[in-house]
């Protein structure tokens, strides 16, 4: 009786936009079920944290302190820099590499996509505490095997403390697994190749099938690269905490002995407000998708 | 195509090289003077370290699967909000931002919540009588599944938008019930994607650093962790090159992990293809 029933809703539906079929009672409070529970997992953490940063200790009642004394806080500032700047390093050179790389495969060396793409997958797998323990014992032939060439002081100055470049060329390569599938998946969607032959049938250069057609098409997977990029590099503390550099997350971590309060309200806005800027970019992206097709 | 090969070969293979062959250098701790061993890879396996490994390894196995569970029926939730487009998106977003943003801000928010000072641990330990403590291996399983099963979401997502509804409704017509659907197709199409993303949390898993650190320090037996201990001390002569030996060990070990998973995958794989 049911399966009949069933069989009639689906055939009802030529192309239902979602898979699993919905409107029978007991798989609907079946999805409640999971939505409420897992919800209360996940917002009772940031809701209780949000209670422990405004509750006043002392005096009872609410007290918004731990978030106005974010910015004086001593190391915020000179940390939170830094981190936004080898973001945009990584989020520059990661896209240097990669979308010609991504272009070169679609498009030259089709061979060559099942090598890159296991080649970038290694990151996601590969402990990043193995690779910079790695990273650390060949910055360590510095002093030992190369003092006083110009080798050596090249790899001192990728550890200046200001500005360790070092962390950058690492998380680029973190970076990888997320840049070249955003990419990726562009390039599949945007049917490159037609688009570029017709360019070039056209009489377009190469530079300018390149900057007017395929840059264009990628808009939208280079945002979502660029915003992983910048994400990741803000929230990565083990190369930094390893390698003995300050950066956002090992100051958070720093500072939580001394004031719990803040290093929690840090934490707390550092999440929502990512959440919020990366709502906002599938907002538009969705925006701009429906203007597209219409 | 050179300066991605070439990119990678320096920042990627070289240190892993690097690695694998000083992992065999130890330093004398009279003479001080460095020479070739395996002594290392033998003082790993075995005590302190050895059972950092196990708890790593027991840690990661457990919170894989709880990620992997949960995250698969969240998906699947997901998937079937029809009206909720908004409660789609958000979860979505929200599942990109824990499963990326790193384990530091996570471990603050879950001491804030279940910690010592915790604002829920009164209520726990005294209202419900749970004895509970966020700094053992409990504790950081509850904290590893805040983004594993985010992680788990975005992975298996698009494998589940890939399970085509005409082929529910082909067995819905032959009169299959639900679970033989799930028995016969969904399962077997969803098996191997189902099994990669679970290897993924899992290395993820086994991986993780940032959220140990900042939880307990180093006071549970977590191989990262040992690792870290191990660089930072000057007290044991070599230290440094026995941290190499345990990094090696992890790359080993992920590895072994990967090259089963590419083995089941390839069986699974015949009849699909």
């Amino acid at each position: 009786m049911t399966a009949l029933a069933e069989g009639v809703a689906g055939a009802g539906g030529v192309a239902p936009d979602t898979p699993v079929r919905s409107g029978r009672r007991s798989r609907v409070a079946w999805r409640w079920i999971v939505f409420g529970a897992l919800g209360l997992y996940f917002l009772v953490p940031i809701g209780a944290s949000i209670w422990f940063t405004v509750r006043d200790r002392r005096g009872g009642g609410v007290t918004f302190e731990p978030y106005t004394q974010i910015p004086t806080a001593e190391g915020f500032a000179e940390t939170f820099g830094r981190s936004l700047l080898l973001g945009a390093l990584t989020v520059v050179i990661a896209l240097a590499l990669m979308v010609p790389t991504v272009l070169l495969v679609e498009l030259r060396f089709p061979r060559l996509r099942t090598t890159v793409e296991l080649l970038t997958l290694l990151p996601l797998v590969l402990p990043p505490i193995a690779l910079v323990v790695g990273v650390r014992s060949v910055l360590a032939w510095a002093p030992d095997y190369f003092y006083g060439t110009p080798v050596a002081e090249f790899m001192f100055a990728l550890q200046e403390p200001e500005l360790p470049w070092i962390l950058v060329l690492v998380y680029v390569v973190l970076a990888l697994p997320f840049v070249y599938r955003a990419l990726d998946a562009g390039v599949r969607g945007g049917q490159l190749r037609t688009l570029t032959e017709a360019a070039r049938n056209l009489g377009a250069s190469w530079p300018r099938t390149m900057f007017s057609v395929v840059l264009p098409v990628l808009r939208t997977s280079v945002l979502n690269a660029v915003f992983l990029t910048l994400a990741l590099v803000l929230g990565e503390f083990t190369v930094a905490n390893i390698l003995g550099f300050q950066t956002f997350p090992t100051w958070i971590v720093l500072v939580s002995g001394a004031a719990p309060q803040l290093s929690v309200a840090v934490s707390v806005l550092s999440l929502l407000l990512t959440w919020a800027l990366l709502l906002l970019i599938s907002a538009l992206d969705r925006r701009r998708g429906t203007k597209e097709n219409a | 195509m050179a300066p991605f090969f070439l990119y990678l070969a320096v920042f990627l293979l070289l240190p892993l090289v690097v690695l694998a062959v000083e992992a065999f250098r130890v330093t004398d701790p009279v003479t001080f003077e460095e020479g070739w061993s395996t002594a290392n890879l033998g003082t790993v396996t075995e005590g302190a370290y050895g059972r950092a490994y196990v708890g790593s390894l027991q840690l990661s196995a457990i919170t894989a699967v709880i990620g992997a569970v949960l995250g698969l029926a969240l998906a699947v939730a997901v998937l079937g909000a029809r009206r909720g487009r908004l409660l789609r998106r958000m979860v979505l977003t929200a599942a990109g931002v824990l499963a990326n943003f790193g384990g530091v801000p996570l471990a603050f928010a879950f001491l804030a919540t279940i910690g010592n000072a915790g604002v829920v641990t009164a209520l726990l330990t005294d209202t419900l009588g749970l004895s509970f403590s966020l700094y053992s291996m409990t504790g950081l399983a509850i904290v590893y599944s805040y983004f594993l099963i985010p992680l788990m979401v975005l992975t298996i997502l698009p494998a589940l938008e890939g399970l085509r509804p005409q082929w529910r409704e082909a067995a819905d017509n032959l009169g299959a019930s639900g679970w033989q659907y799930w028995r016969y197709v969904g399962g077997p199409v969803l098996a191997p994607p189902v099994l990669g993303a679970t290897m993924l949390l899992f290395a993820s898993s086994f991986a993780a650093y940032a959220t140990a650190k900042a939880l307990v320090g180093s006071s549970i037996p977590l191989v990262t962790l040992q690792i870290a201990d191990s660089l930072s001390s000057n007290v044991v002569v070599g230290a440094e090159n026995l941290g190499k030996a345990l990094a090696l060990g992890m790359v080993v070990l992920v590895g072994l992990v990967m090259a089963f998973y590419a083995w089941v995958q390839r069986r699974t794989q015949r009849w699909l293809t």
